[in-house]
């Protein structure tokens, strides 16, 4: 039996980084049918971060959970074949997955961490979609763990993770004891594309499936979506020939400098 | 005759009552940034945005020790808050912003207080200890706020502020960080001598993470989130060195330099000034984006700037549909020569 610890990692699939998003017609919601979507970039990087540990033989085993509907499983597969070794899917009905809210989520990762006795927990510091950067200090808080957030270098010691954090005015570093939470920032890593060979050995992997109501969790939403909207659009396009002009334009029209 | 008197006075006390029933269970808690004793960058704005809730201000200042906190203290004073907590933990003096130590004791004062409301600013530091503190209530927070409609409704931005959201908190205490450039900074008065009390734990925290260092990035412009003009670059800029340019340029302007992902991956700025989705969201007076093709995640940063002006090479930059002022032009030519002829 092996000491090392074990790392979870949550991943979310949402609309990928470079979609142009539309807001559908009614105010309810962005378009998000015949959208491509993809694995959202920081857990990409968490995977990665984990994987990496455990090819270092720093970490015994890497367990990915994603919670939402069915096509969820398509971004565990994608953290299977970077390397994850087994996932769990947390589903829940196609469509419900907007009014899904970190708390609900950081409730259900928590109840995982607890089940798959992980030892670190590792997320993405925030979906890109709905940006909320709120998941992985919940999921301390839920837990009474220590957070690590807004991660950009991560070093496996005995018994406590060192980690360099992003913040304001420049870098942070902090230790950690474990068990523990880190969530991954940018700068942390370059995620590797899955080859196809690890694509196929993903197929194989094995993904359990359970639900919210299974790990006794209610995920009904705490937020009602009022409506959701286009920004207001900017009258954009203007050109000017020179330096000059520019400045001129700056000093008289706009007032700026 | 007595029995009227007495009458009276029992309407009058059970009104004071009501009063300071009101008080006590409608506040609104704002949390400040501990690690500098001056005010830190965004409260001010968050006060504002506070202020719309309609509730007494209440400070929330983390700190080892009230005298450790005083300085922080006197620079509050001035917004006229109802009172200032000091949130005491001894190990906050050697690592001051630690979220396992804070967190327990922001969500015990706000029950205490029997605060509607908890309010922070968008900083690394907010983001950190208040998905904690509303885990720890058992209430989903709001993030980024941009806009309060009423006491429990809240615009944001979601997709990279590619759209707009109004939700509406059905929980007991909204836990809320709000965007800075949304809010007209709070105008500080004379201060106002509100009542400072000290608050310990009576949750006790968990296991908490240790302080090793801190490597803060030196500088005499004014912060990328305060600055009114903000000259930012690319990848175009091509290496570190030649970031100098956009230093002249600011320097003349009275402004600072922020940078696009691909700059700061490249190695050519420092983390902290990355502007975007994920980086920082800037709201200057003018933005002046150079080598800056305008990737979706940039714009997110950089697009509620009042005048918004793009030197790049190539007309087909998205970044052109949102300048007012669009020059095609090679940035190591236009951008000395703009300096020369400020």
């Amino acid at each position: 039996m092996s000491s090392l610890p074990r790392i979870l990692v949550g991943v979310k699939r949402v609309i990928d980084y470079n979609v142009k998003i539309a807001v559908r017609a009614d105010k309810s919601w962005v378009e998000t049918a015949n959208v491509k979507h993809s694995l959202n970039p920081f857990c990409e990087i968490a995977i990665e971060e984990a994987v990496r540990a455990k090819e270092a033989k720093k970490v015994a085993e890497v367990i990915a959970v994603s919670c939402g509907p069915a096509k969820a499983q398509e971004v565990l597969r994608t953290a299977l074949a970077m390397g994850a070794d087994r996932a769990v899917h947390v589903e829940i009905p196609e469509g419900t997955e907007k009014t899904l809210e970190p708390l609900a989520v950081a409730k259900v990762l928590a109840k995982v961490a607890e089940k798959e006795k992980a030892d670190v927990v590792m997320l993405g510091k925030q979906a890109i979609d709905d940006d909320a950067n709120q998941t992985g200090q919940m999921v301390a808080g839920i837990l009474g763990w220590p957070q690590a957030t807004f991660a950009s270098k991560v070093e496996f010691a005995d018994k406590a993770l060192t980690v360099t954090r992003e913040i304001d005015g420049g870098l942070q570093t902090i230790k950690t004891p474990l068990p523990t939470v880190v969530t991954a920032d940018l700068r942390l890593n370059t995620p590797r594309f899955a080859s196809l060979p690890n694509i196929m050995k993903a197929k194989k992997k094995p993904l359990a499936k359970l639900s919210p109501a299974d790990l006794g969790i209610d995920i009904s939403p705490r937020l009602e979506i009022l409506k959701v909207e286009e920004p207001p659009k900017r009258q954009g396009g203007g050109r000017v020939a020179s330096v000059d002009e520019l400045i001129d334009k700056l000093k008289n029209e706009a007032k700026v400098i | 005759m007595f029995a009227a008197t007495r009458s009276v006075s029992a309407a009058a006390k059970l009104a004071q009552a009501a009063r300071l029933a009101s008080a006590r269970f409608n506040s609104t808690l704002v949390l400040v940034d501990p690690s500098t004793g001056a005010l830190p960058a965004g409260t001010l704005n968050a006060v504002s945005a506070a202020t719309q809730l309609g509730h007494p201000i209440t400070f929330v200042v983390p700190a080892a020790s009230q005298a450790a906190a005083q300085p922080l203290i006197d620079n509050l004073q001035p917004l006229a808050p109802a009172k200032i907590l000091v949130a005491a933990n001894d190990a906050l003096a050697a690592h001051p912003t630690t979220p396992e130590l804070i967190a327990p004791l922001v969500a015990d004062a706000a029950k205490a207080a029997g605060a509607t409301h908890v309010v922070g600013t968008t900083s690394a530091f907010a983001k950190d200890v208040l998905p904690r503190v509303a885990a720890l209530l058992d209430v989903q927070a709001v993030s980024d706020v941009t806009g309060v409609v009423d006491k429990d409704t809240f615009t944001r931005p979601i997709y990279a502020g590619n759209a707009i959201a109004t939700v509406k908190s059905k929980d007991a205490i909204k836990v809320l960080t709000v965007r800075p450039t949304a809010f007209a900074p709070a105008a500080p008065g004379s201060p106002a001598g509100a009542p400072v009390e000290v608050v310990a734990g009576a949750t006790a925290p968990g296991a908490a993470s240790e302080f090793v260092k801190e490597e803060l990035v030196k500088s005499d412009r004014p912060t990328l989130d305060a600055a009114k003009v903000v000259i930012a670059g690319g990848r175009a800029l091509k290496s570190a060195d030649n970031f100098k340019i956009l230093y002249d340029l600011a320097d003349k302007l009275g402004g600072t330099v922020g940078a696009s992902r691909a700059a700061v991956d490249a190695g050519y700025a420092d983390n902290s000034l990355q502007i975007g989705q994920t980086g920082k969201v800037v709201a200057p007076q003018l933005y002046i984006g150079c080598g800056i093709s305008g990737a979706i995640q940039h714009l997110a940063g950089m697009k509620d700037s009042k005048v918004i002006v793009a030197i790049n090479k190539d007309a087909e930059a998205p970044i052109f549909q949102v300048a007012d002022y669009g020059l095609e032009a090679d940035l190591f030519e236009a951008v000395p020569e703009m300096t020369n002829k400020l």
